[in-house]
């Protein structure tokens, strides 16, 4: 057996990989989470996009617990849900516990052939009550964006101003499992496809919220995809305990004044971070 | 001592059901029913050969001669295992909806004119919670289905769950245990989902890649088993832990994956006979079931989803395209050829240097 090098072992960990791939060998949780996919094949491809063409600043990402439950409230803009993904890479490379953000994404994600099968894959599941609860249940660390549809796809006119967080659902589903609420600014993602406007029958035909109009697409085809490199930055706001009010979870005035809460903080936190970065394509 | 008597005797998992049963100290007389074509199918077969013990009745559950079964016996246990899966088995979905809704109902109404019976243990599937992009990635036994699923096999499954609960209203005294299986694998099973993962092609949904539980026969025979010896009134999801998904499934079973787009296949389920939207939805959406409540009861965990399957895998590699042992040798191969290159290229890469050293010392 020859004395290998760095190469030799790199080779042939590759290779290993690749046969643990195509034989079958790997595990995936009940929600269809593939840990390996996510950190040797998904992850370094979005880290390229991260590091290089957004330049992803964090802030107090210790506010993330290192274990145990938690609820990862962010802003969502962007056209295209690529703020998703950079939050998890944020969470999953700057935090000292490399802790995998569990998304709950929207129905159409799981209706859409390939998206599902990817987002399953990057340990994603449907945005509903059992599903949140099961996840928080089992101390996973879950990100939700409460705009949804009405945050990714407003105008750019309207960008970093927060659209209205849905029935607050996600409150409820962090006061039942008792797990803290992390609400996250993220300044960066609206820039990346100005929405300029929706042709709304295309859209109706797809079956899709909207179909956009950005200054790149449809004009200039698949090039249109390319997302503008505009400087993001991500904070972390201070965990919010849900304890005093666990026992008040139907309670539909705790919820609302809590969703406020956290939406106040990450409204907060965006003008704070924008007033920082004046230059939304700068260093 | 418990005299029991067990429907769908004529097919592979009702015969292993009665048979173990027969041979348990604790059960008096075991009488196994189904109709008399499914016994002659059967008796061509293998499954009849060892019905030791067992005494069988050749009897249309779509008649009502199965009461005077129960009645004569004095059953006190019934085992309703004639739930007909697939329509290719039976000769089309008119007769499997017939067999399986006319066939629970006979059966029904003859448990509850016999007073004698005491406990109802019946076959059910997680085809009951449906499949769709809507639900739970995680089914509890609680969770109602969003809508009724397009499967005539699922809404067969609904309906006969419905009549149980009728008859539960109705006889009180009757303990049911409902047990929602996901589909069965093993060295011996048959099933269409066993002969679809050994095909050496096999095809699968374009850009859908399912959550899919397996359990292993042994494991459900040996839950239908205490579900009639001890007692655990209720609804449980039998299914071995764990996933898998259905492009690993393939490739463990050493098969090719092609996929095909999903209007193709919802044709393919209006065209082809004996295969319908049961196997589109769960090959599009998946589903997975919790088992906690099966453990915590029976105090009896299945072998997981990927054992199981991959002892079924096992057992079906004849034929397969790529593998796994010959996938490692490939890898084997493949690694120490590139080391050998290198070596050898650094060797090469040596010589010249040394040969470089050797001019320059000679000028």
């Amino acid at each position: 057996m020859p004395v290998g090098d760095e190469w030799d072992t790199r080779i042939a960990s590759a290779l290993a990989l690749l046969r643990r791939r195509l034989t079958g060998e790997y595990e995936v949780d009940e929600f269809g989470f593939d840990r390996e996919l996510t950190d040797e094949v998904i992850y370094p491809a979005l880290r390229v996009l991260y590091r290089h063409w957004f330049r992803v600043e964090v802030f107090n990402v210790e506010h993330v617990p290192a274990a145990g439950s938690a609820l990862v409230v962010a802003n969502h803009a962007g056209t295209l849900p690529v703020d998703s993904l950079m939050l998890s890479l944020a969470v999953h490379d700057e935090h000292p516990a490399h802790r995998h953000l569990r998304l709950l994404g929207a129905d159409l994600v799981f209706r859409t052939p390939i998206v599902s099968e990817i987002s399953r894959k990057l340990g994603s599941t449907l945005a509903c009550h059992p599903d949140a609860e099961r996840l928080l249940g089992a101390g996973e660390l879950v990100g939700v964006f409460p705009e949804g549809f009405k945050g990714v796809g407003k105008p750019y006119w309207q960008r970093y101003r927060l659209q209205r967080f849905g029935r607050g659902g996600f409150v409820s589903a962090a006061l039942k499992t008792k797990a803290p609420i992390v609400p996250v600014a993220i300044v960066g993602a609206e820039e990346i496809y100005p929405l300029l406007g929706n042709i709304k029958p295309l859209a109706r035909l797809l079956g899709t919220p909207y179909f956009p109009v950005t200054p790149t697409f449809p004009w200039l085809g698949p090039l249109g995809a390319v997302p503008l490199p505009s400087k993001w930055l991500i904070e972390f706001g201070e965990p919010i305990d849900p304890t005093p009010w666990v026992d008040r979870a139907d309670d539909p005035m705790v919820v609302f004044n809590l969703t406020d809460q956290v939406r106040e903080v990450i409204q907060t936190t965006l003008h704070r971070l924008l007033a920082r970065r004046p230059d939304p394509f700068g260093d | 001592m418990r005299t029991v008597v067990v429907t769908g005797v004529g097919r592979y998992l009702g015969a292993r059901v009665a048979v173990r049963l027969a041979r348990d100290p604790n059960v008096g007389r075991v009488i196994g029913v189904d109709a008399a074509h499914a016994l002659d199918v059967a008796a061509g077969g293998d499954v009849l050969d060892d019905l030791t013990g067992v005494e069988v009745v050749r009897a249309d559950l779509r008649a009502a001669e199965v009461a005077s079964v129960i009645a004569d016996a004095g059953a006190d246990t019934v085992v309703h295992l004639a739930v007909v899966t697939s329509p290719e088995a039976v000769g089309g979905r008119a007769a499997m909806k017939d067999l399986n809704i006319i066939g629970t109902m006979q059966l029904l109404a003859a448990c509850q004119q016999a007073p004698t019976v005491r406990k109802l243990v019946v076959r059910s599937s997680t085809a009951a919670y449906g499949a769709s992009f809507r639900d739970p990635a995680v089914f509890t036994e609680d969770t109602e289905p969003r809508e009724v699923p397009r499967g005539g096999f699922a809404r067969d499954i609904l309906d006969i769950e419905g009549y149980v609960r009728g008859f539960c209203r109705r006889r009180p005294d009757v303990m049911a245990t409902v047990l929602r299986f996901v589909p069965f694998v093993g060295r011996h099973a048959d099933t269409r989902l066993t002969r679809y993962f050994s095909q050496p092609v096999v095809p699968t949904v374009l850009g859908r890649d399912p959550r899919l539980q397996f359990v292993h026969v042994d494991d459900a025979l040996e839950v239908l088993h205490r579900s009639v010896t001890e007692d655990h009134p209720g609804t449980y999801n039998v299914a071995g832990p764990g996933v898998l998904l259905l492009s690993q499934a393939i490739r463990r079973a050493g098969r090719v994956a092609v996929p095909v787009p999903e209007f193709g296949l919802a044709a393919a389920a209006t065209l082809i006979p004996g295969f319908s939207y049961d196997q589109v939805d769960l090959f599009v959406h998946g589903r997975v079931v919790d088992v906690s409540r099966l453990i915590g009861e029976y105090r009896f965990t299945p072998r997981p989803t990927a054992e199981a399957f991959d002892e079924f895998a096992r057992a079906h590699r004849l034929d397969a395209l790529l593998p796994p042992d010959r996938v490692r040798a490939a890898e084997a191969t493949l690694r120490d050829s590139i080391r050998l290159l290198r070596l050898g290229g650094q060797w090469a890469r040596r010589r010249v240097s040394e040969a470089r050293a050797d001019q320059v010392r000679e000028a």
